[in-house]
């Protein structure tokens, strides 16, 4: 373990001051000679298909340069699932606002003008924007193929009147088609149990809505593709951009310095970079697509809404006995989604129980294509147990701190599916007791439960306390690094930039272990003709665990290659040798043997591994790629991540909060929050604090308000924009909010650090919801988001009120 | 026609100087024009390319038209004064304390700086079936999709709904109404005032409109006479968010009392119907008696009679209820930590 110089500290990433001036440059700000803009046509009916259109006015206005259609893009077939992919415009739009067709011209208001002089011929087929109602017998199908997806294939799959008399009652039915799985026996953890909550619910979707919305520029130059656009991954959106538009990887050239956020809705790009690609292929001019907020409102991802029913029962000393769980899950009208998958099995590691059995089914619907949303499934499922958790604790009449540290997960504990062995997987590590533990200290659980469903006047408090986990890091990737002739250490990163900072952190990992001091440190970033290794998509919370794994690798690399050049050169053994102070010397003499700048130097003399003109054999093909590009430059550190790993990688974190709510009008405010986090060692506490505050607001917004609408006979949104969807604002959650972290290194893994970006969501989610029933009692809602007018009719009536199963209200 | 939204098509731009300049305009282009204070409500339209005027006449270059002026005892506001200049006003807050809770209450800071009280109050509904195009009643056509069997109306009408179910969104109106505010309008023909209460129309009188303005005709001042200032004031606003938020519901009164007894009152609601509604019999009731809970359950009681909710927009009564009450009773009791 090397002295912790860089890891742990904080400092000011390089890409800090661009952004907080305005001088940071996102796809927007990029101009090319001769750009024309695009602008889209959408689709005006929830499910169409495409019979005639005619483009021949627009493409006789002044100004106007080209029209592209479905018809321009290359041909897909459908996947196992039935289902053709996903392109950017369609001749069967399958959700209102859906891409048609797209128009170039010199300016916007041009294309606009154009767009609407297209004539366009729809016929209307049948659409439904919500799960139940498409599962009703005489449900309509999102699409032709069907409704659902039945063990991995799009079918029709329909329901009885029988299950639908438990609709009418208030309650999800157990009805077929369900993918399911079981741990123990079900039946025999509900005897055990004192006592047996058993409630229906319904979680909202909701659009992804990074600040910066899937803007792209896209022009050609000798046959290769420069796309500037707005991506999780620099190295990973090369792949993909390729196959939507139709060429060779190595013809795409990806910029993305700065990326808006993401929060999943950019893995790895978008669909709808192929629009201006293919536009500038067809017109030969550089095309400029902007992206409108009511625009990204309809292809820019959402997370999957759930209409869920769970049976939980809890023995008198609080141990989860038995979970019943089924999940009827909006998957869009797109690809199967994993979110229900990870909701069971997020749920099975956060509470433990000892026995539980896992259904779930994903209904397609004519809504906005949705994809990963931060932490998805694991929110959702947060938000539909942890407030039947809380009522089983109050029932009993048990602490709600002392409910999640009696059920928490702890060492290399089990969770999910069974394997083809019978037997659960596990993760690396879980300290959530010792997060548990120090939230209590510092949020002053104890204190607060004297306040605890308290009423002054017409204000009443509540507390409340969640265990979210989510996965934490994956394996395997590159690191490319570079000490070169001017002294100085360069790191090439794909990571992308969308704001975590761990474009950057990740490096000072090799910095740290080659002792090289952060200012002779150089990131390169944001371009992939900038030469950079394979990495994992910012995604799944990956990214600090993978690539300071990978960082670790590339830097274990250049030592070992510092060490042999330097017993070359200098006689004696390489382990005869270490690095410190920019040098590689003598063991205990630390101002001989070479310094860095020399070793570079006779790195380059010497040629082959030294300088990166022989590569490993087990690097992926890009990172091979990038590395010959750079060989020659200096001694170089390339190296894939083969550390070894026993468990999956998971983090997790809890989070406290207090709110005050008005029984009068339903208005309530979150007066305190403090989240603990269990992420490993901790890399740069700055970015650690963002995340953990960042994500754990994004949780409360679901909990107080985000959402989305739809009329379900027409099949229409009405909530398109920030006014309509609300998500939350800064006076919305507390004015400070306090974090820790326990920094206990996961075993399994050389930096001992996990991710940290999908947990706090659930965590500030969960908290919230929580604090709501502590402070208003069981039986004031069923769905998410809590608003004044469910609370403020719930108690005017004296329980809940509002429609039991309806998704999108 | 094909549909496209969030781009402003090319309109005729005139800013005139100053106020004749502007009502000549007006006289000119009359239905064709489009009046234009901070742009919150007319961009959201223009750019939507729903509403398509030939000319917009912006009123930014008219600073006759703004600022706040002692008038008597009362004040007089222009009707270009951008709600933050109405906050910060000393006279507006030592006078009419609970007009500056209201235009506070309204939007978001950026919006406050740029919206105006002549917009805030003449605004458009937010109802979103009508805001997004549809062919409804409100916008020329035959239905309400709003008041459906499918619809979604959490937001809209429990009172004096007649065909159209949208509410009026501002949150400054029934600060103005229960304040017994004049409004100030001009036209070529001349200038008419009318008392605030009466500025605001529903859909029974004319279905397109939610005020008084005809073509031709601009707001051009808000008169508050002294006769409420300094009373006891209410306002509260109940929405999801705690800013950039129209209101759920929004109730304004003010009082005076004598020896616990309410001597007098005017109340007025917002977000219930097509147009703020002063609770007058409400008022009638309760002058003469005790400020007392008794009082304010009573007045909560009656001001829910006769409404008629939509299927998402029940909760509205027992909220209205309780704002009534409390505006009657205040708020009691609260925490200190």
């Amino acid at each position: 373990m090397p002295e912790r110089t860089l890891v742990g500290q904080n400092y000011t990433t390089p890409d800090l001051v661009a952004k907080v001036t305005g001088k940071a440059k996102y796809a927007e700000d990029y101009r090319a000679e001769g750009m024309l803009f695009c602008k889209l046509l959408l689709s005006p009916m929830p499910h169409a298909r495409v019979r005639r259109i005619d483009s021949s006015k627009a493409l006789a206005m002044k100004g106007v340069v080209g029209v592209l259609t479905a018809d321009d893009f290359p041909p897909v077939k459908p996947d196992q699932s039935g289902l053709k992919p996903e392109q950017a415009l369609t001749n069967e739009p399958v959700y209102q606002g859906e891409p048609i067709l797209a128009v170039a011209a010199v300016d916007e208001v041009t294309a606009a003008d154009a767009i609407e002089l297209i004539e366009l011929d729809l016929e209307p087929l049948p659409f439904a924007v919500d799960p139940i109602e498409s599962l009703r017998p005489e449900g309509a199908n999102a699409r032709l193929e069907g409704n659902a997806y039945v063990d991995r294939k799009v079918a029709t799959l329909k329901w009885t009147a029988e299950d639908f008399r438990e609709v009418a009652a208030g309650r999800l039915p157990f009805g077929k088609g369900a993918d399911e799985w079981k741990v123990g026996d079900v039946d025999a953890g509900f005897k055990q149990a004192d006592v047996v909550i058993d409630e229906t619910v319904v979680i909202q979707s909701t659009g992804h809505q990074p600040l910066e919305t899937r803007t792209a520029m896209a022009y050609w130059q000798n046959g290769k593709l420069y796309l500037h656009g707005s991506t999780q991954s620099v190295a990973r959106t090369v792949a993909s951009v390729a196959g939507w538009v139709g060429v060779e990887p190595s013809k795409v050239v990806i910029v993305s310095e700065y990326t808006g956020g993401g929060f999943g809705s950019k893995i790895p790009g978008a669909h709808s970079m192929a629009i201006p690609a293919l536009l500038s292929k067809k017109t030969g001019r550089p095309v400029m697509m902007r992206i409108s907020r009511e625009e990204e409102h309809f292809i820019g991802r959402a997370r999957a809404g759930m209409q869920a029913r769970a049976r939980l029962g809890m023995r008198k000393d609080g141990r989860i006995t038995a979970l019943d769980l089924y999940i009827v899950m909006d998957n869009g009208p797109y690809s199967a989604q994993g979110d229900a998958r990870s909701s069971g099995s997020i749920a099975s590691l956060a509470y433990q129980p000892m026995t539980m059995r896992f259904r779930s089914v994903a209904v397609l619907t004519n809504t906005p294509p949705r994809t990963s949303q931060r932490s998805p499934g694991g929110m959702q499922v947060n938000a539909i147990l942890e407030p039947i958790i809380t009522k089983a604790a109050r029932k009993l009449g048990l602490d709600q701190v002392a409910v999640r540290h009696i059920n928490a997960p702890a060492g290399k504990a089990p969770y999910g599916p069974p394997g083809q062995n019978g037997k659960q997987r596990y993760v690396t590590s879980a300290f959530v007791k010792e997060a548990l533990d120090r939230g209590v200290e510092l949020f002053g659980w104890d204190a607060r439960k004297g306040r605890s469903g308290q009423r002054r006047g017409s204000k009443a408090r509540g507390i409340g306390v969640a265990v979210s986990p989510y996965v934490g890091g994956s394996i395997g990737f590159d690191a490319i690094m570079t000490i070169r002739p001017d002294g100085r250490l360069y790191f090439q990163s794909g990571i992308g930039n969308l704001g975590t900072h761990s474009t950057i952190d990740v490096h000072r990992v090799a910095a740290e272990l080659l002792g090289m001091p952060w200012e002779k440190c150089e990131v390169i970033w944001g371009d992939t003709s900038k030469h950079v290794p394979w990495s994992c998509s910012s995604a799944g919370s990956q990214t600090v665990h993978a690539m300071t794994r990978a960082a670790h690798a590339g830097a274990m690399d250049a030592k070992r290659k510092l060490q042999e050049l330097a017993a070359h050169d200098l006689g004696g053994k390489p382990d005869d040798y270490d690095v410190s102070n920019e040098r590689v010397h003598r063991k205990g003499n630390a101002s001989g043997g070479l310094t860095f700048a020399q070793a570079a130097k006779r790195a380059i003399e010497l040629g082959g591994k030294y300088d990166g003109h022989e590569l490993p054999k087990d690097i992926n093909p890009m990172t091979k790629t990038s590395a010959t590009a750079l060989a020659g430059l200096g001694l170089m550190g390339v190296a894939k991540d083969n550390y070894p790993r026993d468990g999956d990688t998971h983090s997790y974190v809890v989070g406290f909060a207090e709110v005050e709510v008005d029984v009068e009008t339903g208005a309530y405010q979150i007066l305190d929050y403090t989240a603990v986090a269990d992420c490993g060692t901790v890399l740069h506490p700055h970015s650690l604090a963002g995340q953990i505050h960042g994500g754990s607001v994004l949780g409360m917004g679901h909990a107080i308000g985000q959402r989305w609408t739809y009329d379900q006979h027409y099949g229409r949104p009405l909530a398109k924009r920030f006014h309509h969807t609300k998500p939350p604002t800064i006076l919305d959650v507390p004015v400070a909010m306090k974090w820790d972290a326990v920094n206990i290194p996961d075993p399994e893994t050389p930096v001992g650090a996990r991710g940290i970006g999908e947990p706090p969501v659930g965590a500030g989610y969960g908290a919230v919801l929580n604090a709501l029933v502590d402070a208003l009692g069981d039986d004031a809602f069923r769905r998410t988001p809590v608003t004044p007018d469910v609370i403020v009719a719930a108690l005017d009536a004296g329980k809940w009120t509002h429609e039991a199963l309806t998704a999108h209200v | 026609m094909a549909v496209i939204r969030d781009v402003m098509p090319a309109f005729e731009l005139f800013q005139p100087a100053n106020v004749e300049e502007a009502l000549s305009l007006l006289n000119r282009y009359k239905s064709d024009a489009w009046v234009m204070a901070g742009g919150l409500d007319s961009f959201d339209w223009l750019k939507d390319r729903i509403k398509r005027p030939k000319v917009v006449v912006d009123l930014v270059g008219v600073k006759e038209l703004e600022g706040v002026r002692a008038s008597g005892d009362g004040l007089e506001i222009g009707a270009m004064t951008t709600l933050t200049d109405l906050v910060r006003h000393p006279l507006v807050r030592e006078k009419f304390g609970m007009l500056l809770e209201a235009a506070e209450a309204a939007a978001s800071p950026q919006i406050r700086n740029q919206g105006t009280i002549g917009g805030n109050v003449s605004q458009d509904t937010r109802c979103w079936y009508y805001r997004d195009g549809w062919e409804c009643y409100r916008a020329g056509g035959n239905i309400c999709y709003a008041d459906t069997p499918t619809a979604m109306n959490r937001e809209h009408a429990i009172f004096d709904a007649d065909r159209c179910v949208a509410v009026n969104p501002s949150d400054t109106a029934p600060a103005l109404i229960a304040l017994d505010a004049k409004m100030v309008i001009r036209s070529t023909s001349g200038e008419q005032i009318v008392d605030a209460e009466h500025y605001f129309i529903g859909p029974g009188i004319d279905i397109t409109r939610m005020t008084v303005l005809k073509p031709g005709d601009l707001l051009v001042a808000i008169r508050i006479p002294g006769t409420w200032a300094g009373s006891q004031f209410y306002f509260e606003k109940v929405r999801d968010r705690k800013v950039w938020d129209f209101p759920l519901v929004n109730v304004a009164s003010v009082m005076k009392t004598s020896g616990g007894t309410i001597q007098d009152l005017r109340l007025a609601l917002n977000g219930v119907a097509a147009h703020p509604v002063r609770l007058r019999a409400v008022e009638a009731a309760v002058r003469g008696k005790p400020r007392n809970e008794q009082t304010a359950e009573m007045a909560g009681l009656m001001a829910i009679e006769g409404a008629k909710p939509l299927r998402h927009n029940g909760y509205k009564l027992p909220l209205v209820r309780n704002l009534v009450k409390r505006a009657i009773r205040g708020v009691e009791g609260s925490w200190t930590s």
